[in-house]
């Protein structure tokens, strides 16, 4: 240890390391305030804008869907108040306790709750739909709760409403909330999340019109994400108002008609390709759907047996059956295959090679000219003429009447059916054509599959002797903000290139099945207006033994019929398909002939049993004379 | 010898002492002081509790500067000569916090005294300071200490450390080391203690880090992970840092306006009273604000450097020098923390920060900033 003379000298002898200390310290005072320049001013937009994120949220304000009103104006799909139940995940303090709690007042199992809570991944702030369309009852039981459900909103929504629940639910649709999926898929739209949109049918095709915009309020949030206060809204603007061209009446008629069994029913108005009607049953209640089905709801309907959510209309492909022979006729005429008056001779069936084609009447209908064979719907007439032109020209006739190929319609998943080819059997299955299968293909069965609104097309085609228009659903669209009436005129598609001689011949002949003693349309027959048409039985398995022992009811045939009338001006085409309904002329006709005396303005017929008291009262309007 | 000299300076008069009060310092005190109860008001203003912080914040404040006075008036070799009582006496507390204090937030840091409750660790570093000064101003040596001369002021530094990390808090124990490493340099050490101790310090390192990381709470590892990569979990723990600087951010040139910070008043900013009250003041009054205080922090340890240039005796120097010291490692460490430099380390800023213990214990530095500066001789000038 060393001695130092005094304090001062003591203190000097450290001065050295004071002064590099106080420069350390102004060398660390810069850097700090340079970096302090560098957030503040260099970067200071950046936080800036950081700082205004975190402050403000935008939260979408939805829309009304715009309304869906039949031909005539009448109303069928509109919005209704709902009472909707909502969780906000970080309001709650004990998510679990808050939906078992929900679980107890309404009945609901809790782990649907559960399910419906954790199928939406979105900001916690963000409310969560639990469930739509709250009873009174519901609302007012989770109100008395409302101390023990901390994060529970009940809020007033427009909800889609669909007049007349099952009616036209396929071609209509149904609504939800969009999808991620869907959300990506078009993401140049002006869509966004929370957003409730078509699914399908109508409501999807129309999306873009229908969702109208939705408005967006700008809030200002806590660091807990409650609302402070509205910094700015814009309102959202209801969706465009549709006119369809289905007519109500004749769509109520043809749900009535149909009734409990499973098909489809198609009216087109062939002088526009207009859609008067189009039903497919089974059909659920569009209000369950676009509501908030539970899992296992929706499982329960995506794994039906009777197929409820399949549109039947333009998804259901089936052989057209006897049907198919108007196109095969048209092609027996145009080819000059053979003239109308020529006979042929049927005895109930026709040996080719080793194996015998049955006739579907065992005994045979002697001798037959085309008419006569439309009429009695002969199969050995058109196994022989067939067999003679050749699978690929009628196929090329097929095509001429639309059939192969999509109607365009513009609803989502239709399919286009076959027709089969030569070139086609190569392609999709990759194996040659066998000169056999063009006896079955001649009446309609092989590898041949149509929609019914492909068949309800083509009999449009025949009944305007070949002129053609895509099926059309919406005749106008009411823009919300103009009030502007936008009215789509009908598209017409090139001509089927068939000669008016064949209609000719065809119009007389499909007059015949409906009119004629015998015919085997005859149940179609009506009081009030001319009938035309042609029924179909379509084989779901081949018997080849012909065999018509009762088959059980998944094997039973489809019953087809198509029509037009009235014969002299035909305003309406009509395809009817009853599944497994069995003979088309018994179980289908009688729809289409419904179908058609709805539309041309005939009194439904009356159920005898409620009749008690009949005024002498002439009929509504006097039927067009039957031709 | 030592009373002798503290006689004669007596002797001479405390005319003289009065006459070097030095009214920058107090002013300057005086403006951190008023920034830190506009800041405090801004966020804790609306508060509906019987005595709000910023409220509480001025009530420590003129206890505070109660103690400044003290701190002062008492020359500071006659408060040398209780050093290590005090030191001893600040031991007892520090263990008796681990057995009795009361917890909060993970850690056990305050011992309550009637209404009161105050941390021990704060007035520790005080405790410290004069430990370590009194020892070395006892054994000058010129040439520079030995390793093994340095054991002593050491472990004068690592048993308190070892009690605080204990509770934990590890802001503190962070500022005691570094007030030892200060102190060391400002002493002298000899170039070969410097390498030894290097050397020492990377071989004992492994175990050091055993130890401290060890000894971390999770919350305390999560933090120093995070800042180290902090894009792993953008909305979790490394949420503080980035809101902390999008407050500071987001200020610009002359900040939001007062009571108009979005971060602050919208609650997206983290302990806006304590650790990040930095980050309020600098969202409502812009750089413009920042450097005005960042001025004034430097104007405050550039008049403690000056005191300990020109103090009297090594004691005054080594106690000016310490208090600088600790206050600037505290700035340094909290501004770097709030603009993202740094992990967060819950370390206060120095008399903005709302904390009554940490307040007082500032200012009563401070005091003998003033202290050593007023009894300086001024044989020279």
């Amino acid at each position: 240890m060393s001695y130092v003379s005094s304090p001062q000298d003591q203190v000097r002898a450290l001065s050295e390391r004071l002064f590099w200390m106080t420069a350390l310290i102004c060398v660390i005072a810069a850097l700090l305030l340079g970096r302090l320049w560098g957030l503040q001013v260099f970067y200071g937009d950046h936080y800036l804008q950081l700082s205004e994120q975190n402050r403000l949220r935008h939260v979408p304000i939805q829309a009304p869907r715009g309304r869906i009103y039949d031909r005539d104006g009448r109303l069928i799909v509109t919005n209704t108040p709902s009472l909707n139940l909502y969780l906000v995940r970080e309001d709650m303090t004990d998510a679990d306790a808050t939906m078992a709690e929900i679980s107890r007042v309404l009945g609901w199992p809790v782990d649907e709750i559960q399910a419906r809570f954790s199928s939406q991944r979105r900001a916690p702030f963000l409310p969560v739909l639990i469930k739509q369309g709250l009873s009174l009852t519901e609302a007012a039981r989770l109100e008395a709760h409302r101390l023990s459900l901390p994060g529970m909103k009940i809020e007033v929504e427009a909800r889609r409403h669909y007049l007349y629940e099952s009616l036209a639910a396929h071609l209509l649709g149904y609504v939800g909330e969009i999808s991620a999926e869907q959300l990506e898929r078009d993401a140049g739209r002006d869509l966004v999340p929370g957003m409730v949109v078509g699914q399908t049918g109508v409501e999807r095709t129309f999306d873009p019109w229908l969702h109208g915009r939705p408005g967006v309020k700008r809030i200002e949030v806590d660091a807990l994400g409650h609302e402070r206060q509205v910094v700015e809204a814009a309102e959202p603007r209801q969706g465009d108002d549709l006119y369809l061209t289905i007519d109500l009446a004749v769509q109520q008629r043809a749900e009535e008609a149909l009734g409990g069994r499973a098909g489809a029913v198609v009216a087109i108005d062939p002088r526009t390709g207009e859609v008067l009607a189009m039903v497919s049953h089974p059909a659920v209640d569009a209000n369950r759907l676009a509501g908030s089905l539970s899992a296992a709801e929706w499982n329960r309907l995506a794994t039906d047996g009777s197929h409820p959510l399949t549109n039947r209309a333009i998804q259901g492909v089936y052989p057209p059956g006897s049907i198919f022979k108007i196109p095969v006729a048209a092609a027996v005429l145009e080819s000059g295959q053979m003239r109308p008056e020529e006979r042929v001779f049927c005895q109930g069936g026709l040996l080719f090679g080793r194996r015998l084609y049955r006739d579907w009447k065992a005994g045979g209908h002697g001798s037959m000219s085309l008419t006569e064979a439309l009429v009695n719907s002969c199969d050995v007439y058109f196994y022989k003429v067939g067999s003679a032109m050749g699978i690929d020209l009628i196929a090329q006739y097929a095509a001429e009447f639309g059939l192969g190929q999509p109607t365009g319609i513009g609803l989502p998943s239709e399919r286009r059916g076959v027709v089969p080819s030569t070139a086609w059997k190569a392609k999709a299955i990759g194996e040659p054509w066998y000169p056999g299968e063009t006896l079955s293909a001649s009446i309609g069965q092989s590898y041949l599959g149509a929609t019914p609104l492909q068949m309800a097309s083509m009999m449009a085609t025949v009944a305007s002797r070949g002129a053609r228009y895509q099926p059309q659903l919406v005749r106008a669209m009411r823009h919300r903000e103009t009030g502007r009436l936008v009215v789509f005129p009908p598209v017409r598609l090139a001509d089927a290139n068939v000669g008016a001689k064949t209609f000719e011949v065809l119009h007389r002949a499909l007059a015949g099945v409906v009119q004629d003693q015998g015919g085997t349309g005859s149940a179609a027959k009506s009081k009030f207006v001319s009938i035309s048409g042609k029924t179909g039985t379509a084989q779901v398995v081949s018997s080849p033994s012909g065999g018509q022992a009762r088959a059980p009811e998944n094997f039973q045939d489809h019953a087809w019929f198509v029509a037009f009338a009235p014969i002299e001006s035909p305003t309406i085409a009509v395809a009817v398909l009853v599944e497994h309904g069995g003979k088309g002329g018994a179980v289908a006709a009688p729809v289409a002939k419904q179908v058609i005396e709805a539309y041309v303005g005939a009194p439904p017929a009356p159920a005898p049993s409620v009749v008690t008291d009949v005024p002498a009262q002439p009929a509504a309007r006097p039927a067009p004379v039957a031709g | 010898m030592n009373t002798r000299v503290t006689t004669m300076t007596r002797s001479i008069g405390e005319r003289r002492v009065v006459a070097n009060f030095d009214w920058r310092l107090t002013a300057v005190t005086l403006a951190l002081l008023a920034a830190s109860l506009l800041s405090l008001y801004s966020v804790t203003g609306q508060s509906e509790a019987a005595t709000p912080v910023y409220l509480r914040q001025f009530y420590w404040i003129l206890v505070g500067w109660v103690a400044f006075g003290v701190m002062m008036m008492i020359d500071y070799r006659i408060l040398a000569r209780y050093a290590y009582a005090g030191y001893g006496a600040v031991l007892l507390l520090l263990v008796l916090v681990l057995v009795a204090g009361r917890s909060s937030q993970g850690a056990q840091r305050w011992l309550s005294v009637g209404g009161l409750s105050f941390q021990p660790s704060e007035v520790a570093k005080l405790a410290v300071l004069f430990a370590l000064a009194h020892y070395f101003a006892q054994r000058r040596i010129v040439e520079g200490y030995r390793v093994a001369q340095l054991t002593v002021p050491l472990l004068l530094v690592l048993v308190p450390v070892a009690l605080i990390m204990k509770q934990p808090d590890l802001g503190t124990a962070l500022t005691l080391l570094f007030l030892f490493t200060a102190v060391v340099a400002v002493v002298g050490i000899r170039s070969k203690t410097l390498i030894v101790g290097a050397l020492l310090f990377f071989m004992l390192f492994p175990f050091f880090w055993q130890m401290a990381w060890g000894s971390l709470k999770d919350y305390q590892r999560d933090r120093l992970v995070t800042f180290l990569n902090p894009s792993a979990d953008p909305q979790g723990k490394s949420y503080h840092l980035l809101q902390s600087k999008i407050a500071i951010g987001s200020g610009g040139w002359f900040g939001k306006g007062y009571q108009e910070g979005t971060q602050s008043q919208l609650k997206f900013l983290p302990e806006a009273h304590t650790d990040f009250v930095f980050s309020v003041f600098a969202e409502e009054w812009g750089f413009l604000g920042s450097f005005i205080v960042m001025g004034l922090y430097l104007a405050l340890l550039l008049l403690g450097m000056e005191a300990a240039m020109k103090a009297r005796d090594m004691l005054g120097s080594l106690l000016a020098a310490g208090v600088v010291a600790m206050i600037g490692f505290n700035v340094m460490i909290n501004v770097a923390m709030t603009s993202g430099l740094l992990p967060v380390v819950g370390i206060p800023l120095p008399l903005m920060s709302y904390g009554g213990t940490a307040i007082v214990t500032t200012m009563a530095g401070l005091g003998l900033i003033m202290n050593v500066r007023m009894r300086r001789l001024l044989l020279f000038y």
